[in-house]
């Protein structure tokens, strides 16, 4: 698998605290990749390195396998968190300059963005003031002169926040047509959601240190217990005696006649030799392998403490 | 390059389309011109038209009184009583009473009733009519020529050269009040346009543009961007407004100064007059100008200065002392959160600009001190000080140091101003400090 971005020990100091300490990661060419991690992890640090508004104290880092310049300033698009327009500028005016900026020709800006305006139905919104827009137009508009330039490397951070489910899906549609196109995207984000939905990969940092990465399938897959729930309608006693030391019972739950417990198989049991010992004592109804979720594994990880700062960021 | 084009591309636009730019700039050449035609104005003579009824029952003024274009004179035998309701009637404007006793136990006053006050010119012009006449009258009274008098007076004329390095001397018309004013607006020019800078960052950090921007952009090539935006705005405007000026002045001076200066010419030939003829020549022919030798000394000195001269200092000190400012206050903005904390972080802005000012004020007194001359080599307080003693005669190489100082310590302050600027943009939501800011030198 190709790379485009590979960050090599990257460390970061600020007078007084540690940004980034000692980070690698790879990330693959042509793939949505998450970056994640609680408030103050260093993940705005790590991008702003990527995006060479800051440089890194040590480490070195590769695009497509040179090391990073400012040339490569223009293959990359950048909608930061904190993101915001010129308020007494019109919005066509301010797309063009952005795209400008981005090293595109006056004439090919404009007709990438008559194209844009044209997709998102904004076309009446070209010679009025940003201040004029509401917020959500306004992020559309940030959207758009994000990835005008037709950026390699896309690097969104927390796309969703502020935008009303309309809009975010319509993003998210754009996120996956872009990714067909070729495009990488970096996604930086606390809604574990849209990274379980939308994530090819992740890497998540905690105290400046990357603490986990790899596939979001695999990560998933390390992460199962081997604990199913299994609903079953018949003798409890006799499905707890069936299953004997071969299992230790989590939880229980009675709906009317139908018992659902939750199961974790111990001594390397396979789901088979779990079904083979309950089913002459009662009639099994449903059968779920419980896999964790991104955001168990991001709890399970990050620690308690730390995910409560997260619940509340999560709700602006 | 392309881009720091764009970026100064963007700063012109967004200012140049500013209502209040465009207001500013038709309006200053207007109310300076206004400002100085009012000065102008005040120095001449009111034209109110006065008609005096004179009661004078000592007698001692009668006959002699004389009006000019605007006074007129006319004597009644009348009782002031009788005349104090019905002078207005009559169409005067005023009554002047003489008491009897004016002279020989009164304190010498003199009472003037009036329905509508009459201006300080025309009580200058009556009560210099009279004592006049009773100085005249004393004279005679003692057997005095009072020509012999007024021959004797001597006016005493300094003409100040200055020597150069060569031995040669000029004339110098050093005109103090010219020079102050351009100090002044040097500080105006340069806060003025410093401030749109600082603005200007404080506008995208607290939109959060900037984050945007810089990844598009080096930070440094952001803030030169702005800084050099704003220079060539400001000095079109500069021009301008200084081009405008000029016309408008030109335009009225040539209108209202016009009898002024006949009048100067006039003064001049009788002085040549004097020059060759001595003591013999008809000093009245003179006195006619006596009020009016004040503006024909401003009016002198403003031909005496050399305009270009101060014009092309005027711009390259604008130029130099504003890159420097502007580079400071581009800093200074980066790392203030809101215009309310930005107060005390001007500090270093205002006071140098203040000291500048007032040692300024002090080449009035003494344009060749060595405060000043340290003040014209400094470069925070250079652009204003040099500028307020430009009209005494400095010495070339006095202004060509002082101009290679100011612009070699801009580039120092770019280069300490980027580096704050680059770590300020991205702050947010914290207090930043003096101690904080130092430490960015070193990242």
């Amino acid at each position: 698998m190709s790379h485009i971005l590979n960050i090599r020990n990257v460390s970061k100091n600020y007078s007084g605290h540690t940004a980034l300490k000692n980070v690698s990661i790879d990330i693959p060419t042509n793939s949505i990749f998450g970056l994640l991690g609680p408030n103050g992890a260093g993940k705005t640090s790590l991008i702003r390195i990527i995006n060479q508004i800051t440089g890194p104290d040590t480490g070195e880092i590769l695009f497509k396998g040179e090391k990073l310049s400012p040339k490569h300033i223009e293959q990359i698009g950048y909608l930061p968190e904190e993101r915001g327009l010129y308020k007494k500028m019109t919005v066509g005016d301010q797309a063009m300059y952005l795209g400008q900026l981005k090293g595109l020709s006056k004439a090919e800006a404009k007709k990438r963005l008559l194209y844009w305006f044209d997709k998102f139905d904004m076309q009446s919104w070209w010679k009025k003031k940003v201040e004029e827009l509401s917020k959500g137009m306004q992020q559309k508009v940030q959207f758009i002169v994000t990835v005008l330039h037709e950026p390699e490397l896309l690097i969104l951070d927390e796309p969703f926040s502020g935008f009303d489910p309309i809009n975010a899906q319509l993003i998210r549609d754009e996120i996956l047509e872009l990714k067909k196109k070729g495009t990488t995207i970096i996604f930086s984000t606390h809604n574990m959601g849209s990274v379980e939905e939308l994530c090819d990969n992740i890497a998540l940092i905690n105290k400046s240190e990357k603490i986990l990465d790899g596939s979001v399938k695999d990560i998933k897959k390390t992460y199962r217990s081997n604990t199913y729930k299994v609903g079953f309608k018949g003798n409890v006693l006799g499905f707890t005696n069936a299953l004997w030391t071969g299992a230790e019972i989590l939880a229980k739950e009675t709906d009317d006649d139908v018992n659902v417990f939750t199961v974790k198989l111990l001594n390397n049991l396979k789901s088979n030799d779990m079904l083979q010992a309950v089913l002459p004592t009662c009639e099994i109804v449903s059968f779920n392998e419980l896999v964790p979720s991104m955001n168990d594994i991001f709890i399970m990880k990050v620690g308690k403490d730390t995910v409560e700062t997260i619940k509340g960021s999560d709700t602006e | 390059m392309n881009k720091l084009l764009l970026i100064i591309g963007r700063e012109i636009k967004s200012k140049i389309t500013n209502k209040t730019f465009i207001i500013m700039t038709i309006l200053a050449p207007i109310l300076i011109t206004g400002f100085m035609a009012f000065i102008v104005k005040m120095s001449q003579a009111e034209r109110t038209e006065q008609k005096v009824l004179v009661i004078d029952e000592t007698h001692l003024f009668e006959g002699k009184l004389v009006g000019n274009d605007f006074v007129s004179i006319t004597y009644s035998n009348e009782r002031y009583e009788k005349m104090l309701d019905k002078f207005s009637e009559e169409g005067y404007t005023c009554l002047l009473w003489v008491t009897p006793t004016f002279l020989e136990g009164g304190d010498g006053s003199v009472k003037i009733f009036f329905k509508k006050s009459p201006g300080f010119a025309f009580q200058t012009y009556v009560r210099g009519q009279m004592e006049k006449i009773i100085y005249e009258q004393k004279l005679k009274a003692n057997n005095i020529d009072p020509t012999v008098i007024t021959n004797a007076r001597q006016k005493v004329k300094l003409v100040l050269e200055k020597i150069d390095d060569k031995g040669r001397s000029k004339e110098q018309s050093s005109f103090e009040l010219f020079g102050f004013f351009s100090g002044a607006f040097m500080m105006i020019f340069i806060l003025m346009y410093g401030m749109m800078v600082f603005r200007s960052v404080m506008e995208e950090k607290t939109n959060r543009i900037v984050e945007v921007i810089i990844s598009s952009v080096k930070p440094f090539q952001l803030m030169m961007g702005k800084i050099i935006g704003v220079a060539i705005l400001g000095t079109m405007q500069f021009i301008v407004m200084g081009l405008t000026t000029l016309l408008l002045t030109t335009l009225l001076s040539g209108i209202f100064l016009k009898d002024i200066k006949t009048e100067m010419k006039k003064f001049d030939e009788q002085q040549e007059l004097v020059k060759k003829q001595g003591i013999t020549v008809d000093f009245a022919a003179l006195e006619k100008f006596d009020g009016k030798l004040e503006m024909f000394d401003v009016l002198k000195k403003i031909e005496g200065i050399d305009f270009t001269e101060v014009f092309i200092c005027f711009l390259l000190y604008f130029i130099g002392g504003y890159l420097f400012y502007s580079s400071l206050l581009a800093a200074i903005g980066s790392f203030v959160d809101s215009e309310t904390d930005s107060q005390q972080f001007m500090m270093p802005v205002m006071l140098p600009l203040m000291a500048g000012y007032f040692i300024s004020t002090k080449t009035i007194l003494d344009p060749d001190s060595t405060l000043v001359f340290w003040g014209s080599m400094i470069p925070f307080t250079s652009p204003i000080v040099m500028m307020s003693r430009i009209t005494s005669g400095v010495p070339l190489w006095e202004i060509l140091l002082s101009i290679t100082i100011l612009y070699i310590s801009f580039v120092g302050m770019v280069w300490i101003s980027g580096k704050i600027y680059r770590t300020g943009i991205l702050m947010y939501g914290k207090k930043t400090t003096w101690r904080e800011v130092f430490k960015w030198l070193r990242y």
